[in-house]
């Protein structure tokens, strides 16, 4: 018997497509529904927005999303998992479960809540108890900036979840969960798959890492036969068919524009790549130079013969803290010498600062049109018809940078000629949060299940 | 006895995306062809890429290799000002940092072009 498991990718992040999870639910047959909203900047947003109002603090946009797929959800079984719940999880299930009463399907749907995940609250437990939390990148201990913390959490895996469709819940709301888990989550609960069958875990992460960005494995961002690639206005969403050995085609509905293609696939997998024979995850490290993929026909790509072995014992903490302030501004100068207009008005604008006695931690000027992406590489930029000049500072001082902002205008009027481009008016400052990567040992983090109805 | 050389642009062999890792970004290189994968790896070394990069980048560069995939991943350390939200760059987050990639010029011998029919760089004025 070959049974296949469908897992739907509906949000690749948390202002992705409205439509897609309807879409995903209507456009054909489902089991499950993967919404991932979670980058590391998302937490300590949420967090600010929690501290402001404790019922706060999830992506709001999961309720609209849920509201759209009800009908699928209640009458065809679809079961949908997603780490919307952010540093709130609870919050935004009793607001889920407010908005499916309000749709008249109350008591038609069980909603689990997984939590543990926030570390926050326990943090100087953790600390006291030995647990350094040093930055994975520069060694440095968590106490350096203790102080300035809005946000710990752990990445979780796929246990909890499994937990939660175990326990019958149908739809599954995480905090920050790995974005792979999940897709592994319902892969491991309908097939059972054991804690140590590592090549079938392995397979759920890839098929979790083809899926978590939403369009951008099904010809959205695909650079290879870009211009072929039709009907993006109508993109379908990924989807894997997945069977019990770990065996999985990539495919989408049809009648959706995109296209599922090697290439396409291929561009996802490298998507992010750090050492490919070891992607870290809580489940499982997966080696993706085992990572087999052909062609199955029309829009549908076989991936198969993937390997992983144990995971680790530690479990990745992205800790948010405040790290000064920052803002960008530009202008736009136009062709005769676009560029060498820009460049001007840079040198002078870097002299009033200098003047005004301002400093700052980081000042980077960018010649959008010439040489901002590619430096050098892209030559003069002697010939390009308009150049934005973009600049911006980052420091510890508010003043200094709110200073900064207002020294961009006077350049229309005082500098370099040519220019406009200042509509938008003064930049904003804008408090820099910044990541601090640590590890911590897995024993430590306990998660939590509720089923709510 | 020197050995003919050619010109080819990576652009018109491979296929790549990019993504970051905190101040690192990644450059997965992809082949065409299947048969394009080995020039790949033997000119497309990780010391060329740095060399190509020059100031555009401040660390190290790694490669990794993935026959499977006829690709391979390249890791740039301190191409993003800082990386994350810390960085002022138009491009944080390294998402076009492998196209400034597919501008780089390799030489491979005359008869390696000819026997894998590869297409030869032919610069704009």
């Amino acid at each position: 018997m070959t049974r296949t498991v469908r897992v739907a990718s509906g949000q690749g992040f948390w202002g992705d497509s409205l439509d897609a999870p309807r879409q995903q639910v209507d456009g054909g047959p489902i089991d499950y529904l993967m919404l991932d909203y979670l980058a590391e900047v998302t937490m300590s947003i949420l967090q600010k927005q929690k501290e402001r109002d404790p019922v706060m603090g999830y992506a709001r946009d999961f309720i609209g999303a849920i509201e759209s797929v009800l009908p699928g959800i209640v009458d065809r079984g679809v079961k949908v998992i997603a780490n919307a719940g952010g540093v709130n999880p609870t919050a935004c299930a009793h607001a889920l479960l407010a908005a499916i009463a309000r749709a008249g399907h109350g008591g038609k749907v069980t909603i689990g809540v997984v939590t543990g995940d926030d570390l926050l609250p326990r943090l100087d437990e953790l600390l006291a108890a030995g647990h350094e939390l040093k930055n994975m990148d520069t060694g440095a201990p968590l106490s350096s900036v203790r102080g300035r913390v809005l946000s710990a959490n752990a990445y979780i895996g796929s246990t909890p979840i499994v937990e939660a469709l175990q326990q019958g819940a149908q739809i599954v709301v995480t905090g920050r969960s790995t974005d792979t888990a999940l897709t592994m989550a319902p892969l491991r609960h309908e097939f059972g798959w054991a804690a140590d069958a590592w090549n079938q875990l392995a397979a759920g992460i890839v098929a979790g890492h083809i899926l978590e960005c939403g369009a951008q494995s099904s010809g959205g961002n695909c650079l290879h036969d870009w211009r072929s690639i039709p009907d993006l206005a109508n993109v379908g969403y990924p989807i894997a068919e997945v069977q019990a050995d770990g065996t999985f085609v990539i495919t989408k509905h049809p009648n959706t524009g995109g296209r599922v293609s090697v290439p396409s696939v291929s561009e996802q997998l490298v998507y992010e790549m750090g050492d490919p024979h070891s992607y870290i995850t809580p489940d499982v490290v997966a080696d993706f130079t085992s990572i087999q993929v052909a062609a199955d026909g029309e829009n549908r790509v076989r991936v198969h013969g993937i390997t992983g072995g144990p995971a680790t014992p530690f479990l990745k903490v992205s800790i948010a803290y405040r790290a000064g302030y920052k803002a960008v501004g530009s202008l736009v100068y136009s062709w005769p010498d676009a560029l060498e207009k820009a460049e001007l008005a840079n040198r002078i604008l870097r002299e009033r600062l200098d003047r005004l006695g301002l400093k700052f931690d980081q000042v980077l000027s960018e010649f959008v049109g010439a040489n901002a992406t590619h430096g050098h590489l892209a030559g003069d930029g002697r010939h390009a018809p308009e150049v934005q000049f973009r600049i911006g500072v980052r420091g510890e001082d508010r003043a200094s940078v709110e200073r900064f902002t207002r020294e961009i205008a006077p350049l229309v009027l005082n500098g370099p000629p040519s220019v406009t481009g200042f509509a938008g008016g003064r930049p904003k400052v804008e408090e820099v949060i910044a990541y601090w990567p640590a590890l911590i040992d897995k024993r430590v983090v306990t998660t939590q299940v509720e089923v709510l109805s | 006895m020197s050995e003919r050389t050619v010109e080819v642009q990576l652009l018109d062999i491979a296929h790549t995306r990019s993504g970051d890792k905190g101040d690192m970004a990644n450059c997965g290189v992809i082949a065409l062809r299947p048969e394009w994968y080995d020039v790949l790896v033997h000119e497309l070394t990780a010391e060329r890429v740095r060399t190509h990069f020059g100031a555009l980048i401040t660390g190290r560069v790694e490669r990794f290799e993935l026959p499977n995939l006829n690709a391979l991943n390249f890791l740039l350390h301190g191409a993003l000002d800082g990386g994350g939200t810390l960085s002022l760059k138009t491009d944080a987050q390294g998402k076009v940092v492998s196209t400034a990639l597919l501008r780089m010029v390799i030489t491979v011998p005359a008869i390696t072009a000819e026997v894998r029919g590869l297409p030869l760089y032919n610069p704009t004025p």
